[in-house]
């Protein structure tokens, strides 16, 4: 069955079998294999992608369901290749060994910060409950999330360096 | 071995001297620096064994068995190869046909590949199809119909030797029963006297239950068997890339220099990807039998029911003390677990791993422990999820007793702890059971932690609480609970570890471009330790050169040395011992170069980092970069001395390195619901000097989340008949971050004597060392001697009713 989804600000049209889940369309179809899949019960997180700008896991999700609408991965958070202030925080803080559970931590972590620009660590630590990891204990990537709502994410200070922060309206196309 | 330096010997507090930054402001040698690593998984740029894609590729899937244990009398596969985008079945009968039905285990134990005559455990592989795609794959597993015979289990490894239990291992000639093996280790007459000698005695059975590593990866593999060339390429998910390249080739009998394993991204290992798995051996048959590529990649319930598993140690336990408290004896008696096939990897020397261990932090001469392993109708395995060849099991055991010792006479578990710890002027110290600890200051590091704990004030706390709540105001008690382990990792010495014969000795080679920049190829392989940063913060320590002028190789068998991988702590005790013994002799060559180059002896050379200079006249001098451009020039170099700079080494381990540390948990246990929240948990970690230490505090983040894992939530239960009933995410559960505290990290620094830059190993300190940490502190809040974990609600709530101890079957 055909489906129209956009994703990363482009729109794709692909015959897909109903049955197939969204994260093997991105990954397998789309060939944007940051969204990685790890655990089929929607229990970890690693397969969090955005559809019309909310979170969802996308292992348990079809293909179909997504027809006509938005889709947005961690491929699409840089900006010309520089890192957005959430990934950067990730780097400085170190929020992240083995990567694997990275791209869902950052499509969670950029949802909360979208809405929240300042959030406290039990408001991040209960955002980021859905998502799991098994390297860091968690607490990397809170303050990860932190050093971003502290550099340039939203509406703090931001300067030159931190424009490419409105990750919202961009419209760079990396599918 | 070679080494021109000395370890450093200063073993104060962290040494917080300013490092001389690169241009790129990166710290040239030890220090924090950002991971070279992020930028790709940052970006969703990493490239994990599932993100291979190659032109032709087909998808393999297995078909697990859904009983424990079970004749099989027939497999028909016709209507699922009727499947259109079936390319090929296998099933046992095909492996047999290439004789790769069996293949050895890590422990010279032998596993079923594709099962041929029984199932021996739930999820058992049966039979692995090959299709176009995934769903393709799956819908034609559905088809194959087999003819189950379904035999009594052994669920329970309690009943695993009783006399009408089913015989599992049936397949192995002259088996009558289920015992692996009986190994024993100390000396049993001195600690019997010590025992009969001893004021205080206590005895307490517990269980260390069986649980996973469950990395956010699973395992898989991509198998290309080139029908031209014969070379067959295996990008997988190893922790050994080399270990498992050898084992291919004994498996197979392919010829070692036409296979390529090619370890990528990992996204997580714990121990669970050491060994060879039926699907990568399945992928590659599977390459061979249609000419083309064939992933696997199992699901979540795949890796949760047959791979590597952790624990199941059922351990009785008894300690001897005066009646002052001072500790005379340990002695424990263990029945593993070690499921269906003997698949523990560890040194062939040692079948319980480093168990032996168990005598821990304390001084004392009389130690015995006797371990009984036996066969059940579960996933094999048995060393796993950072556990240090079974230290973990052992510090639980040991910690557990202290702390049972300290109830029994009614001490302070701090107190009892600091009178027995070993003095650090007793190191190196010879344990009752043969381990030569390197260095420690064990007193330093546990003060340090009471001290950061505030602890004194954490029991006047407890007590308020505790009145509260005996006055009926309030349902909260609160727990303090501490354990200080030793940990023994940088496996190891060639003479007394090897694996299926391998010695656990890595190579290493340097090389420097002309231009001064450097490329290091290593044998152990990162599954998220963060090696591209640290092995080039190591050279960058030893010869000045920026650590992004290195370029790390690492996963690749034909681009690296040999060497057994990464697990057990043993990348940095080993691998990097060997990256600074390579740099030492890059810097040793340098010297005769530069020598050369300033027309003065090399005597008269001085080094200072990244450059040899002439004593005394400090502008007269080349820098390495220089040296490295001299060296592959036209300068006449003296005989014997050939031209580049390069370097390589195999590094063979003196001894082990013993990383230790002091750790206390704070918890709140509410007795109406017997929900445990972990409050503060206070860490205190000596590895030696720390390369970089934002690296080591993320490891140590992270064993400590597997420690409230292991002692709150995470377990994997059967039913009697041998059901799994852990096999997804659901069921076997993860801490989140909601579980998980603020971590509270301290360091002490005391180097290994023995490792050219005195750095030891921490990857699993925290794993190892937190488990009895919150387990002391719940049963501290809730006033019962000992209960098994996982402490779930039910369980605390069960403990409290007086019914502490788990057994196999326990269900929650």
């Amino acid at each position: 069955m055909e489906v129209t989804i956009t994703v990363n600000g482009t729109a794709v049209t692909r015959d897909v079998e109903p049955r197939m889940l969204l994260v093997h369309f991105v990954r397998d179809e789309l060939g944007l294999t940051g969204t990685h899949w790890a655990c089929d019960t929607t229990n970890c997180g690693a397969c969090t992608l955005w559809v019309d700008d909310t979170p969802v896991k996308s292992c348990t999700m079809l293909a179909v369901m997504a027809d006509g609408h938005t889709v947005r991965t961690v491929e699409d958070l840089d900006t010309g290749g520089q890192l957005n202030p959430l990934q950067e925080g990730f780097m400085q803080e170190h929020g992240l060994q083995c990567g694997f559970c990275t791209p869902g931590m950052l499509m969670t972590g950029q949802w909360l910060l979208d809405r929240d620009p300042d959030p406290d660590e039990a408001t991040i630590r209960e955002a980021i409950s859905g998502n799991l990891c098994r390297c860091t204990g968690y607490e990397n990537i809170v303050r990860a999330v932190r050093w971003a709502a502290e550099h340039g994410n939203g509406e703090a200070e931001a300067t030159d360096d931190d424009a490419s922060a409105d990750v919202e309206t961009s419209d760079e196309v990396t599918a | 071995m070679t080494t021109t330096d000395n370890p450093p010997q200063s073993d104060t507090e962290a040494d917080t001297t300013e490092v001389p930054l690169s241009d790129a402001g990166n710290p040239i040698g030890f220090g924090r620096m950002l991971r070279k690593e992020d930028a790709r998984f940052l970006r969703g740029q990493g490239n994990y064994v599932d993100d291979v894609r190659l032109p032709g590729m087909l998808t393999g899937v297995i078909l697990r068995a859904p009983m424990a244990h079970a004749r099989i009398n027939s497999i028909d596969t016709s209507a699922a190869e009727a499947v259109d985008g079936v390319h090929a079945v296998l099933t046992g009968e095909t492996l047999e046909g290439v004789g790769l039905s069996w293949m050895p285990t890590l422990s010279n134990d032998t596993q079923s590949v594709l099962v041929t005559d029984k199932v021996r455990f739930q999820g058992q592989e049966v039979a692995f199809v090959i299709a176009d795609d995934e769903y393709i794959a799956q819908d034609a597993a559905q088809r194959i119909v087999v003819d189950y015979e379904p035999l009594p289990a052994v669920a329970d490894a309690k009943q695993a030797l009783a006399d009408d239990a089913p015989l599992i291992r049936d397949d192995v000639e002259g088996r009558t029963d289920n015992k692996i093996y009986d190994w024993e280790a100390g000396n049993k007459d001195e600690t019997d006297r010590a025992f009969a000698d001893a004021d205080v005695v206590v005895r307490q059975e517990m269980l260390y239950p069986r649980t996973h590593p469950a990395p956010m990866e699973t395992c898989g593999s991509v198998a290309h068997m080139d029908p031209v060339t014969g070379k067959l390429v295996i990008w997988t998910t190893t922790q050994a890339p080399h270990a498992h390249r050898t084992l291919y080739a004994l498996v197979a009998g392919l010829p070692e220099h036409k296979i390529q394993v090619i370890s990528p991204d990992i996204g997580g290992g714990f121990g669970n990807k050491v060994g060879i798995y039926p699907g990568y051996v399945c992928s590659v048959v599977g390459s061979i039998v249609t000419g083309k590529p064939v992933k696997w990649m199992e699901d979540r319930a795949g890796n949760l029911m047959s791979t590597s598993f952790a624990r199941d140690y059922h351990m009785t336990g008894e300690i001897a003390s005066t009646a002052d408290g001072t500790i005379t004896g340990l002695r424990v008696d263990v029945l593993a677990d070690h499921g269906a096939f003997n698949g523990v990897a560890q040194p062939t020397k040692y079948p319980a791993g480093f168990f032996h261990i168990f005598t821990g932090s304390y001084d004392y001469g009389a130690a015995h422990c006797n371990v009984r392993a036996v066969y059940t109708n579960k996933a094999p395995g048995g060393v796993a999820y950072a556990c240090s060849f079974r230290i973990t099991e052992a510090v639980y055991l040991v910690e557990r007793m202290v702390d049972c010792l300290a109830d029994e006479l009614d001490m302070d578990p701090a107190e009892l702890r600091m009178k027995n710890l070993l003095q650090p002027e007793q190191f190196p110290y010879t344990t009752p059971t043969g381990w030569e600890y390197d260095s420690g200051d064990y007193p330093r590091a546990l003060q340090k932690a009471l001290d950061m704990a505030g602890y004194e004030a954490l029991r006047d706390e407890q007590a308020d609480v505790r009145a509260a709540y005996d006055n009926g105001e309030s349902t909260m008690l609160m727990g303090i609970g501490l354990s200080f382990f030793t940990e023994g990792v940088g496996a190891g010495p060639r003479k007394h570890m090897d694996i299926l014969g391998l010695g656990m000795a890595d190579g290493c080679e340097l090389r420097i471009h002309p231009t001064g920049k450097a490329i290091l190829r290593i044998s152990v392989q990162s599954q998220g330790q963060g090696h591209e940063t640290t092995f080039a913060q190591i050279v960058s320590q030893e010869l000045g050169i920026p650590p992004e002028d290195i370029e790390v190789v690492h996963g690749d068998t034909d681009n690296t040395p040999f060497g057994l991988g990464t697990y057990g702590s043993r990348s940095t005790p080993v691998s990097g011992a060997a990256a600074a013994v390579v740099s030492h002799r890059i810097r040793d060559k340098a010297r005769i170069i530069a020598a050369t180059a300033l027309e003065c002896d090399p005597d008269d050379l001085e080094w200072e980092p990244g450059r040899w200079f002439v004593r005394g006249a400090p502008e007269q001098g080349q820098t390495i970069q220089e040296t490295a451009f001299a060296a592959h020039g036209s300068l006449e170099l003296p005989e014997g001395v050939e031209g580049h700079l390069d370097a390589q080494t195999v590094y063979n381990p003196p001894n082990l390195t013993y990383p230790f540390g002091a750790y206390i948990c704070v918890t709140d246990v509410d007795t109406a619901t017997g929900e445990v929240k972990v409050r503060r948990f206070i860490a205190v970690d000596d590895c030696g000097p720390r390369i970089n230490p934002m690296i080591v505090e993320g490891q140590v983040h992270g064993g400590l989340a597997d420690g409230i894992g292991m002692a709150l939530m995470e377990v994997m239960a059967f039913d009697r008949d041998g059901n799994h009933l852990g096999g997804s995410f659901m069921d076997y559960l993860l801490p989140t971050s909601m579980e998980c505290p603020s971590w509270e990290l301290g360091e002490t620094v005391t180097p290994s004597p023995h490792h050219p830059i005195g750095v030891k190993g921490v990857g699993e300190s925290a794993t190892v060392g937190s488990p009895p940490a919150v387990v002391n502190s719940v049963l501290d809040a809730i006033g019962v001697r000992h209960a098994d974990m996982p402490l779930t609600p039910a369980a605390v709530w069960r403990a409290m009713q007086g019914s502490p101890l788990r057994t196999d079957l326990a269900i929650e």
